[in-house]
Order: structure tokens, then C-alpha cells, then sequence
């Protein structure tokens, strides 16, 4: 019920929403829970195992029972806490985890069976018969899994991701944190005040209190008014604060636009990752519940936030209210309703020394030990000295005291310290590096004290970020004396809820000791205490008390279980926000990429890069039409592919030949100039790392090709072996794989080719087989290199990037006049697979040198990386799985990369495996398959029968084990 | 106590009063015949099957922490026999063989789960790996399926199918694999040891390992003195530090894998998947959470928690590839301390010095190798020759190079694995 | 996690790539054991370890990272150059 005047909310406009399908008026400002309470709706949700009816318990985001779905379609967004979500005209919210409706929910019958469903029952059945579990027990209990449902649509709201840095971030805008904030703002500290609400203010905005003599929600706007006009301070709401990490960064989100309709161009979310170089939390505390029996109605409230919703929204929770507590503060929730105009029917005090009152009636040294009502409470049942006594009640406020939100300080496994005085537990100082705690958070409750301690924080951090403070004056405020006697649970023989959301009572953490679940860390994970969505903000206190009291251990011996990241909720779209769709990775495009699209190429994503997989002509239907047509270019005309992809790392200097003699197997400083070779490269564990051509353009300048896959971790290699290893060398080195388009021309046509493009034309003489050199091509700087991956007369020519487009149109034009064009990585797959060429394939990172028959290779008279280790017994061993080709025995068959290869009478059973195949695919030229394998003594083999089984594609066939080279062997067409 | 339905039953229509301590709390006694160090997973399963299946009655387990505090309480829970070379494909094979009967076995619900695992490929290299892999199972005797996108499709509907920047082309199913409730697994075998008498000792940290000539005597403890014919390490995690207090060096470093868990959510997802492309996995649990986890945070670690760039990576490859989760709620991440080998498999294997077995460097990889695994090392302990399961996972294999089992086949880099 | 470039100054994590312990390379023509205990073996300690950072998205530097494994923190950097990891010839 809303009390004319009443609350910080005056003037604001109405607003229209629906809940469970219900037209309400609400005001601007309101939460989803303010304005329910406005219409008195008490019965938001149902708990997650004996579905009981659920009001609203806190007015923040640790609440554990008004959690709703908000939108519908591919929006709906499950488990909002209404205590958070602000309403907007239009807002749709409704209740879950109940059917059909809230107020009649089918699965309330689990809560008649609880006797059977009490702690871990799920561990010591559903075993028989051992199949059922499957096929009966599991399906049963899953269909009552998880509270709100999402859409399976996926999610077309934005969110964003963005960084942060200042001096000192402010968690928390309560007093203590807007303290610290004028403090350091005052001083020139570049700040920020991170809010979780979407008011700062804290827990001011809820109490009737002066500050500075002036009334709390006056003195907030007079902070913030001095704070905004501050350029070195940002005031960010809706922020909460989600993690602490190391060095100083911070995670967290703000809801930007969870408060409003949808509008173009706004993200719902914002994920920040900021870095502080100090930080100071003022997170406040959090209420906590007293367990006794029937303690989860509606209508059961904590007693700070009946006076939130009274003070701060101008709502009454009740109209005939009691209270329940073990403190003074709870005292206040009476007061205030009095003061407008609301019944308090009795504040029920644990303590024999409460305060008087002459407002309201006081039951001293008394308890709420149970109480009644079906979807909303209607009374209490008070037990003193005199006895016990029903009281009718139509909301209980209940407090057992304050917990400090200090679960950032156990982000980085700070334990926090037990403080008999509060009865909660405080932050143990510098958990977190840089971060100081101040006011609630830090057991300290008074105003007066919140504001003195943020000061001091503030102060603390300028000192350290030696930055001149300048002066402040504390001001005036409430400056009571927290006084608190302990109280968890009251004895008695109902259930008594500790975790309102998982439903977790005394009973089950009682039940878990009993059983030797003595642990903390035990009892939650047996009796999923704490489990729940507020992580056991509201519950784990006590719950360990109850434990601390049931095994015969004080509080601190029983310790606690750890609060981890993140502090409230996050999205997954929030924190992975720019990765849906395409976003998830850069996309890396060939200069030629223009050109292929226009060619109607199919693309296919090799790591970043798209490379175009075949060219279709007009007629073709499948991709094997295409390849093959694209060999048949390759072999008797000419044809072009891109091959800008492989990395090219540029080496100059002195030592130059030093370097790549150390990273390569082979000889390289012997190399000619304008000449290129092939090279092998180990990692230091003697396992082939990969190869590639390197080309000794000058004395003392080469250029390296890698293969695509480990471009860049061979460059992280030679930048390695270059600075850690041999720091002496004078060599630089460089990657140029963008700054250079690179172009294969192939066939016996291809000299013809280039010889139409080049200044000066070549021929065998100027240019042999491994020559290279500059050239002119279109009147640009190029380079050429006589290499081959497909066994033809080839060349690859090298021009700037920014050349690329007009020269691979220009290479197409030349081929097309030549009966040739363009062709693709299918095609170029099969031609390298005829002359048995490696990709990475078959340089997987488990093969060596020995196994592809490059033995040879290895220089005997230098030191090069991965020397040592390649020496190894279990890498020379004659028993290695070993390079050879294989082609099917008999009519065509057809072999599948994959496939296990079989001696062709033993049974196809792993101990009998012999090898495994590694490429495979059709060759035209030869007019059957062909394959590459790692098979056992391979080349030991050859001109044996093995059997190829490949169970995933259902193919079982005889192949001949042959030399790897298919086409050409002795090579004699590349040098041609 | 033995349980079922029926005594769940009379329990609760007599007040559930007649609840007994699933294990004992003993004190340490002066000597044992084995001393496990470390109650996890694996130490657990070590202590029942060397009381089930040798004979040993006089066993201690000595667990620094609670019972089942270490990786496997905080897991992913995901149980496969997937692998791809000789050494794990027989030994997983074994482990999955283990788990299928567990329930009945310790008489307790482990909530093994066989929903079925899907590693999903992008590209035709990924998809011929992952058809050399699942023929492997296949030999070895173990179910694989390649799914082609459609059948995919039908069988998970929810994933990016049109619009992903690595293309979900298909996937590797074993149906045999699934999930495990974490906490039961390590309950579940605790309970069991300590009924054939395991001691099971909590709070007990294992402060240096005796050795007299060569020849294992016993372990220092917080507890005091422990003599013992033969200790054996089960201490994922601090395996290096365990070790080191019997003066060895092992090839292991210490990484933080984290793991996520969402908000519970109605079941959207039943399958366990992962996907070749940023490593990640996620399946649904029987509460509702989405649990999920990709790669280590790759620098050395022994703080059980992670840093915000693996978390974002995790978060970012779930909206590519499954971006019906976006609206889902990451309620909490952990770490666990990995023991990263060269090779990326484990060690079940002699220490060389006698009496003192290794079980260690299981990586990623711990969970679901538990019942094999304390299977293996028990029968090692007992016999003191290798289970035959687990003859490829020997120590000497770095240093020889023989019988390397490099999965992601990375090299010698621990943290590649 | 903050990482101190010595050419670039404090940066994120993410712009790092991690090889591992910081050891020094064999000498030329040490044997097999030597090669076994610089590859695989490691120390590992809970407490300061160093590492080998690579500042892949920035300037480049291999850097030598002392670093706390328990508590994570970054005690000293330096560039690998500096580090005399490239064994003795």
C-alpha cells in the first residue's frame, strides 16, 4: 500500500506493467517489488524444491525469492530479481518455476513429500534397477530443474564490453563511499563510484536520518552535485561491482538498459573491466533472516527492507506489521511505520535488555517461533516466559543482525575474520592488494563511523598514490551504538528455512552432521546450502552457526565456505559480448578476396583467413567437378592460387644465417644467394615443429615461409631463440605476411605466363628451379621465387599487398589466354598429396623427422634446436608409425583421412592397429585415389597389402602401401 | 547402513532419525600398511579398491582438507573414454567400464548419467582428426558416431548453425559418455573405504615423507608421525610439492583451470558438448546450471582461481557458438590446480624409490579417470606391477620418448596440454 | 592480471602469451638427462617462480617474469635478453 507522502519518490509519474499477465500502476522509480507492494501482491514466486509460495524478502540484489522472467520472445529474460528491476510503461514481468499459475502451482505437492526429500535423499536412491536412472529417475528430475526458463532463441539484444582505468575506484555510493569519493575527488585523484543501485545514496536512501544536519536524501544530492561537477570523477549507477582480480582489475556490469524499453543503438549490458590502482569497498551489509519454523512466507520480510520500502519507495509492506529481532536497528522498521501511520502490532525481541518504546509494543526476551498463513502470512506465534502466543500479523519485519558485504575480499581467497562484537564476520585487512574496506562492509554500522571510515580509506589511498589530500570535515550524523545479541535459529519442531531458494532448513544442516558432513564446505555441497542464486548471501551465516552449534564448535573453528566471482550475476552475453555471429574472431581476408568472390569461389575458413576453397564454372554441381577440372589446369596448362596466407618473416642482419642455421635441421648459411631451399624446423622436444622455403635474397637478408597454421607461433619461436637464447646475434626479424600478396603460378604454362607480366622476361638459365630474385611486374618491385607445391613448373611471385588485387586479376587474365585460371585449396590439396608434399596434416606435432623419412636432414656438424631431443630412443624406434603413400588395391575405392590401417588378416582391434591415414583424395591425373598414411615400418612396406577401416564413414578396403611420391618421382617436371 | 529407496522411505516416515555418519572420524594410528596421501578423487578410489580388491585392511587416507575438496569437487563432471593413442584409449575405456556399474558398486548415487558427449568440428580438418579419433574408440571397443550437421541439428538444436564464424559442420558423439555428480563420486568411494576400514583422516596434512636407504619408512604429519610399508601419492594438484618432500622432481607444473556455473535455467541443453574452436565445453546439471569451462589460464598457478581473459574467452566462445545461452547468468567461477605434464597424460607409476608410488599429472583430465584410476594404482600398490590398463602411464616415458601419448599434440610444454 | 612490459610499461594479461619456467638451455652437447630434467622436470614452487612472457600484442619483448604462484604477484621484470638463458657453446 502506498503512504501519501510518504517516501523519495514525490511527483514521479505513473507508470504501467503487468505481472502474470495483470495490469498495475506503479510510479516512476519504483522496483519491480516496490511497486507490487504498492499493489499489495506479496506472492511473487515459488521455491526451487517443495515449490512453497515466495514473496519478496530483501530490496536488493541479493534477494532469493522475487526472482521473475522479464519480456517474452526471444528477449525473455529469466531470474530477474524484482527487488532490482526498475519498472518502465509497457514492463511485462511474470512469476516461473510454477504451473500452471503462481497462486496454483501443481508442484507444491513436493512439499507434502518433504520428509522424504530432506537432506542429500537423491545420494541414497533412484540406484535400482541401474538403467532406470537414465530412463526414469533422471528425466523426472530434470523436468523440475532450474527456475526460469530462456527463449532457445538466440539472443538478439547488444551488449558491450569496455575497459576502465583510474586512481582509486569507489565500490559502493553509501556514505562511506561517497565520502571516499569527495575525499580523493576533492583531491585531484581521478575516481570512480561504482553503484550497484540506481540511486546513490546506499543505505541512507532507506533511513529517516540526518546527515550534515540536513536530511540524508539532501545532503546525497548536495555529494553529488559537488561529485558531477568534478572532471576527474565518474559517477557510474547501476553498476555493480562483480569481481576483484589481480593487479588491480575490477570486473564490473552495469545495466544500462534493463531500466527502460528497448532503444536502438543501446545495449541492455555493459561489462567493464577496470584497472585501479587502489580501490576502496563500501559495499555496505546485508540483513539476515532468524530461522524458525515457517519462517519463508510472504509477508516475511527483513526489517531493513520494510523500512526501505516504507522510507525510500512510500510503500507499507502490512498494515498491522510486526517485528522480529535480535538488535537495535530492527527497532527503527517499527518506529518509521509508526511515524506513518502504520499499525506495529509488536516488535518481539530475543533480548531481555531491548529498548523501550512508548510508540509500539515491546515483547522482550521472546521469539517467533512459527507462524501461519497460506500464500501470505497471517500470524505469528510468539513464545516468552508466559508461554506461547499467536499474534495476527499481515507482515513480519525480522532481523538477525548484519553481515558485511565483503565478498570481494575473498575474490582473491581472503578469508574473512569472525568479530564477536557484530556477531558477523569482517574482512581480513589487505586480502586484496590496494583495497581498503570502510563503513558496513567493514563491520562499522553507524553513519558517523561509514563516513569517518570512508574518509580515512580515502585518505590511505592518496597517501599511497602520493596525492595531496586537501581538507574535508567530517559531518555530522547518526552515530548509534550497533548492539546485537546472537540469534540463528529458534528451537522448535517445524521446518525452519535457512536457504529461502533452495529450501534448506535447520533440519537438513542438522540431518548433515548427523551424517558427518561436518565440514563446511560438506554441509553446503550435501545439503545444497548456499547453492542458490544470492550464493548464500542471506543464508550462509547462519547456516554455519547452525552447523558451529550441531557438531559442538564455535563459529570460527567451523569456518566459512568462500564467496567467489561474481559478486551478483552476469550474462553470459554481457561478459561475451562482441562474440556472437562473426565477432568471436578477427576475420582475415586475401588481397585476391575481391576478385574469388567475383569468381563465385566458395570460401573456406583456414585459422583467421577465408581462402577460396574452388572456383565452380557454369555446369558444375559439386565441388569434385571444380578440383578436378582446377588439377587438369595445374597439370597441363597453368593455373593461380593465392597463397598469401603462408607467414613470411623477413631476417636481416649479420647473423642471419646463424639464426636460421639454429632453428633449421638444415644448412642454411651455405645457401646461394638468389637461391631458395627447403627447410625443417623442430620444436626443442625433437618433434617436428614445421617446415617451409626460405630464399637468401641477399648476404645478409632471407625470407622465411612457414606454413599457415603456426605462422605466428614460428615467429614467437625465432623471436624466442633471437632474445633469449642468442641476445649476442646481430639479426632482426620481422613478419611481413600482410605486407606481401603471394601468388602461385603453376603448370607447364606458367613461364609463358609470367613471362607476359614481367619486364624482363626469364627462362631456365636466369631463372632455375630454386632461383629467386627481384623482379618488375606491373611496373611495381616484386619478387619471384622458382618453387613448386604441386610437382609443376611453378613460380610464386610476391608484390606489395596493396598490388595484390590488380596482379592475381592480371595472373587469371594471363591463364585464362593460356587454357589455365584460377585454382583452389581442393586442388591444391590433391596436387600436393600426388607428390607427396606435407602439410600439417601430416606435420601434426607428433611426428619426427624419422617419421617422414628426413632423417637426412639433420645437419651432424652444427647445434640446431630440437637437436638433443630428437635423438631420443622412443624417436628413432623402427616401430614408429612411418610416412608412405597408399593407393586401393582392385577397383576403385575410396580412402577417407582417419581411416586405422590393418595388417589385412588380423582382427580390427586396437592392439592390432597399424597406422592411421593422414590426406586423402582423388587424383585425376592418375585416375584413382590416393592417400598419405603414418603406418608402422612404412617404408619397409611398401608393395604391402594393408586394410583401411574407417568405422565413421563405414569404409573397410584393401590399399598398396607405396612410396609417398605418386606422380613424378623423380621431380623431373618441377625442374623442367 | 545400506541405502535405497525403501530406507529413504521409512527414514522419513519416522522423522529421519536413524541416519548414521557416512564415514568414521579415526585417529591416526602409529602405522599402516599404505598411507594415500591426499583424499580426493583418486585417493579415495585408491583406499576402496585396495580394501575391496587386495585385501588391505590396514589403510590410511590422509587428507589436509575436507574429503573431496580438491578437483574433484570442483569439475566439470564430465566422464568420457574418448581418447585418441594407445595408453589412454585402454585405460579410459577401463575407467567409463568402472562407472557404468558405480552406483551399485558403492551403493550410492553418483548420478552417472550417460547423456551422451559431442565434440563439435568446424572444419575438414577437425573432422578428419575427429574421425581418427573415433575410430580409435571404435578398436578399442568404445562407441563413436560422426554426425553429420543435420543429425546434429536434430539432436541439439540450440547450437549457431547459421550464423557462426567457424561453422558448426558436424560433431563426434559417444553416447556412452555423460556426467557425474562430483561430490557423490568422492562420498560415494569415502563411504565405501571406510566400511572395509580405510581410515579415512581429515585435517591431517602430510608434512615431509621418511626415507631411509632408498626404502619409503613413513610420513610427518600435522597429526604427528605416520610409519607406513608403502605411501602412495594421490595429491593432484600439489603433486609437485608432495613429491619434492621425497626429494624428487616431477615433470608436472601447477596451472588454474576455472570452471563457470550458471543460474539454474529450465533444461535447454542435454547433451554434454564441446567444441573444437575455443576449447569449450558445457552441459546442462540435473539442478539447472549450465556448467562449462575451456582452457587453463596458461601461467602457473597454485591459487585455485583465474583471471578475467580466460573468463571473457569462455564466455565469448559460448555466445558464437550457442547464442540462445546469451540471457543466461554466470553465478559463480572457481579454480582448480591442474598438474600439467610434457605430455598432456598422466603418471601412474613406481617413484623409484621404494615404497612410493606416483599418481599424478592428470591435467584437464582427473574427473573421469577416478574409478580407473584408483582401480590402477591400487592393483600397482598392491602388486607392484602395472594394472594393465595403465602400463603406458610410467615416468620414464619423457626422458625415452617412448609411448609420448601427446593428445593435443602441442610438445613438451606443460601448459599446452 | 597486469604484467609490466620493460619496453612498454604495466598491460593486461591478455596481451601475453606464457611459455612457462624460465630455464636456461642446456649446454651444447649435454646429454639426455640434462635434456629430460630442462624440458620436463620442473620445481615448480608454490611461492616465486620465474617464467617466460611473450608480448605477443604489443612490442614483441620475451620477458623474464618473477611471480608469485600463490599469490599471484608480479615481483620484477626483465627482458629474456638480459635473462642468460641461451646456455654455454
Amino acid at each position: 500500500m502506498r503512504i501519501a507522502g510518504k517516501g523519495l519518490m514525490q511527483g514521479a509519474k505513473p507508470v504501467t506493467f503487468s505481472f502474470n499477465g495483470r495490469h498495475m500502476m506503479g510510479l516512476e522509480g519504483d522496483t519491480l517489488a516496490s511497486a507490487l507492494l504498492a499493489n499489495g501482491v506479496h506472492l511473487v514466486g515459488r521455491s526451487f524444491k517443495y515449490h512453497r509460495p515466495r514473496g519478496i524478502l530483501t530490496a536488493g540484489s541479493e534477494e532469493p525469492n522475487a526472482l521473475v522472467t522479464i519480456g517474452s520472445g526471444a528477449q525473455q529474460d529469466p531470474n530477474i530479481r524484482a527487488t532490482q528491476q526498475e519498472i518502465f510503461e509497457g514492463l511485462e514481468a511474470r512469476s516461473q518455476n510454477c504451473w500452471p499459475s503462481v497462486d496454483y502451482d501443481v508442484q507444491a505437492v513436493n512439499d507434502l513429500a518433504a520428509p522424504f526429500f530432506g537432506a542429500g535423499f537423491y545420494y541414497k536412491t533412484f540406484m535400482w534397477p541401474s538403467a532406470f536412472w537414465e530412463k526414469l529417475y533422471e528425466p523426472i528430475i530434470r523436468k523440475a530443474a532450474g527456475l526460469g526458463a530462456l527463449s532457445r532463441q538466440a539472443d538478439p539484444d547488444a551488449c558491450e564490453k569496455a575497459y576502465a582505468f583510474c586512481d582509486l575506484l569507489v565500490i559502493g555510493a553509501g556514505p562511506a563511499g561517497l565520502m571516499a569519493a569527495l575525499v580523493a575527488g576533492r583531491a585531484g585523484a581521478d575516481v570512480i563510484l561504482a553503484e550497484e543501485d540506481a540511486h546513490m545514496g546506499g543505505r541512507l536512501l532507506s533511513e529517516v536520518e540526518e546527515v550534515d544536519g540536513k536530511p540524508a536524501a539532501d545532503w546525497i544530492a548536495q555529494m553529488l552535485e559537488e561529485l558531477d561537477n568534478m572532471d576527474n570523477v565518474r559517477l557510474m549507477t547501476r553498476t555493480a561491482v562483480t569481481g576483484a582480480y589481480d593487479q588491480g582489475t575490477y570486473g564490473a556490469l552495469e545495466r544500462v538498459g534493463h531500466h527502460h524499453s528497448r532503444r536502438a543503438g543501446l545495449p541492455r549490458e555493459c561489462f567493464w573491466r577496470i584497472v585501479a590502482k587502489r580501490a576502496v569497498l563500501a559495499a555496505g551489509a546485508i540483513e539476515r533472516p532468524v530461522a524458525f519454523a515457517n519462517n519463508d512466507r510472504p509477508g516475511i520480510m527483513t526489517a531493513g527492507a520494510v523500512r526501505s520500502y516504507l522510507n525510500r519507495w512510500g510503500v507499507a509492506p502490512g498494515q498491522n506489521v510486526t517485528v522480529f529481532a535480535n538488535n537495535d536497528q530492527a527497532h527503527r522498521t517499527a518506529r518509521d511505520l509508526v511515524d506513518a501511520g502504520v499499525h506495529v502490532a509488536m516488535v518481539i525481541d530475543s533480548r531481555h535488555d531491548a529498548p523501550d518504546s512508548n510508540l509500539y509494543p515491546v515483547m522482550k526476551g521472546a521469539q517467533v517461533c512459527s507462524s501461519s498463513g497460506r500464500k501470505r502470512v497471517e500470524s505469528i506465534t510468539v513464545r516468552s516466559v508466559a508461554g506461547e502466543e499467536k499474534i495476527q500479523t499481515d507482515c513480519l519485519a525480522m532481523s538477525g543482525g548484519w553481515n558485511p558485504s565483503l565478498h570481494l575480499t575473498c575474490h582473491l581467497n581472503g578469508r574473512p575474520q569472525w568479530n564477536r562484537d557484530i556477531a558477523g564476520f569482517v574482512p581480513a585487512p589487505g586480502t586484496v592488494p590496494g583495497l581498503t574496506c570502510a563503513g558496513a562492509c567493514n563491520g562499522e554500522f553507524s553513519t558517523a563511523g561509514a563516513l569517518r571510515e570512508g574518509a580515512a580509506a580515502a585518505v590511505e589511498a592518496l597517501v599511497e598514490l602520493e596525492i595531496k589530500q586537501s581538507e574535508v570535515t567530517l559531518p555530522q550524523a547518526e552515530n548509534d551504538l550497533y548492539r546485537v545479541t546472537a540469534l540463528w535459529a529458534v528451537p522448535g519442531k517445524g521446518r525452519a528455512w535457512l536457504d529461502f531458494q533452495n529450501d534448506v532448513t535447520v533440519k537438513d544442516v542438522k540431518q548433515a552432521a548427523t551424517e558427518n558432513f561436518r565440514s563446511v564446505e560438506h554441509m553446503k555441497r550435501y545439503t545444497t546450502q548456499g547453492m542458490a542464486t544470492d550464493q548464500g548471501k542471506n543464508s550462509n551465516v547462519a547456516a554455519l552457526a547452525v552447523l558451529a552449534d550441531a557438531t559442538g564448535r564455535g563459529i570460527p573453528e567451523t569456518g566459512t565456505t568462500t564467496f567467489r566471482p561474481p559478486f551478483a550475476p552476469v550474462s553470459i552475453a554481457a561478459m561475451g559480448a562482441g562474440a556472437a555471429g562473426q565477432g568471436c574472431k578477427p576475420q582475415r581476408f586475401l588481397t585476391s578476396h575481391r576478385a574469388s568472390r567475383e569468381m563465385r569461389a566458395e570460401q573456406i575458413e583456414v585459422g583467421l583467413w577465408y581462402r577460396a576453397s574452388y572456383f565452380p564454372k557454369t555446369g558444375e554441381n559439386t565441388w569434385r567437378q571444380s578440383c578436378d577440372r582446377e588439377i587438369g589446369l595445374v597439370r597441363n596448362h597453368v593455373g593461380v592460387c593465392d597463397v598469401s596466407t603462408l607467414g613470411k618473416i623477413d631476417i636481416q642482419g649479420p647473423d642471419a644465417a646463424k639464426l636460421l642455421d639454429f632453428v633449421y635441421t638444415n644448412t642454411f648459411s651455405t645457401l646461394k644467394q638468389g637461391k631458395v631451399c627447403y627447410g625443417l624446423m623442430l620444436r626443442e622436444d625433437g618433434f617436428v615443429m614445421d617446415d617451409g622455403t626460405t630464399a637468401r635474397l641477399g648476404e645478409n637478408h632471407y625470407v622465411m615461409t612457414t606454413t599457415t597454421a603456426a605462422a605466428g607461433q614460428v615467429m614467437a619461436h625465432l623471436e624466442f631463440v633471437r632474445q633469449a637464447l642468442r641476445p649476442e646475434w646481430d639479426v632482426q626479424i620481422t613478419s611481413v605476411t600482410e605486407q606481401w600478396a603471394q601468388f602461385a603460378v603453376a603448370g607447364p604454362n606458367s613461364r609463358d605466363l609470367l613471362n607476359g607480366l614481367l619486364k624482363e622476361q626469364i627462362d631456365d638459365t636466369s631463372w632455375p628451379f630454386m632461383a629467386c630474385g627481384e623482379v618488375e611486374v606491373l611496373g611495381v618491385q616484386g619478387r619471384l621465387f622458382r618453387i613448386s607445391f604441386s610437382g609443376e613448373l611453378a613460380y610464386e611471385i610476391a608484390i606489395p599487398a596493396r598490388y595484390g588485387d590488380a596482379l592475381f586479376r592480371a595472373l587469371i587474365e594471363q591463364a585464362k589466354a593460356l587454357g589455365g585460371g584460377a585454382y583452389g585449396m581442393e586442388a591444391l590439396n590433391v596436387l600436393r598429396i600426388e607428390k607427396g608434399f606435407l602439410t600439417h596434416a601430416e606435420l601434426n606435432g607428433t611426428v619426427t623427422a624419422f617419421d617422414l623419412g628426413m632423417q637426412g636432414m639433420m645437419s651432424k656438424k652444427k647445434d640446431f634446436i630440437g637437436k638433443a631431443m630428437s635423438t631420443r630412443p622412443g624417436l628413432m624406434d623402427d616401430g614408429r608409425e612411418q610416412l608412405v603413400g597408399l593407393k586401393p588395391v582392385g577397383p576403385v575405392k575410396q580412402m577417407t583421412a582417419g581411416a586405422h590401417l590393418f595388417n589385412p588378416d588380423d582382427p580390427v582391434e586396437r592392439i592390432y592397429d597399424q597406422g592411421y591415414v593422414t590426406s586423402a583424395g582423388f587424383s585425376p591425373t592418375l585416375g584413382h585415389s590416393v592417400a598419405l598414411a603414418f603406418l608402422k615400418n612404412g617404408p619397409d612396406r611398401i608393395g604391402d597389402e594393408v586394410r583401411l577401416v574407417d568405422h565413421m564413414r563405414g569404409i573397410d578396403a584393401l590399399c598398396e602401401v607405396v612410396d609417398p611420391v605418386f606422380f613424378d618421382p623423380d621431380g623431373g617436371r618441377s625442374r623442367g | 547402513m545400506r541405502f535405497s529407496g525403501w530406507r529413504v522411505l521409512k527414514e522419513g516416515l519416522t522423522g529421519n532419525k536413524g541416519w548414521t555418519p557416512h564415514w568414521r572420524d579415526p585417529e591416526p594410528q602409529p602405522e599402516y600398511d599404505v598411507v594415500i596421501i591426499g583424499g580426493g578423487g583418486h585417493g579415495l578410489a585408491t583406499g576402496y579398491y585396495l580394501a575391496k580388491e587386495h585385501g588391505f585392511t590396514n589403510i590410511a587416507v590422509l587428507e589436509k582438507g575436507y574429503l573431496g575438496g580438491g578437483n574433484v569437487g570442483r569439475n566439470t563432471t564430465i566422464v568420457r573414454a574418448n581418447y585418441y593413442l594407445p595408453g589412454n584409449s585402454e585405460f579410459y575405456s577401463h575407467s567409463l567400464k568402472q562407472w557404468e556399474g558405480l552406483e551399485e558398486e558403492l551403493n550410492y548415487n553418483v548420478m552417472m548419467s550417460q547423456r551422451g558427449q559431442i565434440m563439435v568440428y568446424h572444419n575438414d580438418g577437425q573432422r578428419d582428426a575427429m574421425v581418427r579419433r573415433g575410430n580409435s574408440i571404435i578398436n578399442q571397443g568404445d562407441d563413436a558416431e560422426l554426425l553429420s550437421r543435420d543429425a546434429l541439428r536434430e539432436m541439439v538444436p540450440i547450437l549457431n548453425y547459421d550464423n557462426a564464424r567457424f561453422p558448426i559442420l558436424g560433431g563426434l558423439l559417444q553416447r556412452r559418455a555423460g556426467t557425474a555428480r562430483h561430490d557423490a563420486v568422492a562420498w560415494g568411494f569415502a563411504r565405501g573405504a571406510d566400511q572395509r576400514g580405510v581410515d579415512l583422516i581429515q585435517n591431517c596434512e602430510v608434512t615431509g615423507i621418511d626415507i631411509e636407504n632408498g626404502k619409503v619408512k613413513g610420513v610427518q604429519t600435522s597429526r604427528g608421525v605416520i610409519r607406513a610399508k608403502k605411501v602412495a601419492l594421490a595429491a593432484a594438484g600439489r603433486s609437485g610439492q608432495a613429491a619434492a618432500m621425497a626429494g624428487m622432481r616431477l615433470p608436472i607444473e601447477s596451472h588454474v583451470l576455472q570452471a563457470f556455473v550458471s543460474e539454474g535455467i529450465k533444461p535447454v541443453l542435454d547433451h554434454v558438448v564441446s567444441f573444437a574452436e575455443g576449447h569449450l565445453y558445457v552441459s546442462q546439471s540435473d539442478k539447472g546450471g549450465l556448467v562449462f569451462g575451456s582452457y587453463l589460464d596458461f601461467y602457473s598457478s597454485y591459487a585455485a582461481r583465474g583471471n578475467l581473459p580466460m573468463v571473457e574467452h569462455t564466455m565469448e566462445t559460448m555466445q558464437a557458438m550457442i547464442p540462445a545461452l546469451g540471457k543466461a547468468k554466470l553465478l559463480r567461477s572457481w579454480g582448480g590446480i591442474m598438474d600439467m605434464t610434457p605430455d598432456g597424460s598422466p603418471i601412474i607409476d613406481h617413484s623409484g624409490i621404494e615404497g612410493l608410488y606416483l599418481n599424478c599429472g592428470w591435467c584437464y583430465g582427473g574427473f573421469k579417470a577416478i574409478p580407473g584410476s584408483g582401480n590402477a594404482y591400487a592393483h600397482l600398490i598392491a602388486t607392484d606391477r602395472p594394472h594393465g590398463a595403465a602400463t603406458k602411464f610410467r615416468l620414464d616415458r619423457f626422458r625415452d620418448g617412448h609411448g609420448l601419448m601427446d593428445e593435443e599434440a602441442t610438445g613438451a610444454q606443460h601448459n599446452l596440454h | 592480471m597486469r604484467i609490466t612490459c620493460p619496453n612498454c610499461g604495466e598491460r593486461d594479461r591478455r596481451e601475453f602469451y606464457v611459455k612457462g619456467a624460465a630455464l636456461a638451455r642446456p649446454d651444447v652437447g649435454a646429454g639426455l638427462d640434462e635434456w629430460h630434467d630442462h624440458l620436463h622436470l620442473r620445481d615448480n614452487p608454490a611461492s616465486e617462480t620465474k617464467e617466460l612472457w611473450y608480448h605477443e600484442m604489443g612490442c614483441g619483448a620475451w620477458i623474464e617474469v618473477c611471480r608469485n604462484t600463490v599469490s599471484h604477484e608480479v615481483v620484477s621484470t626483465r627482458l629474456a635478453s638480459g635473462a642468460e638463458l641461451g646456455g654455454k657453446r
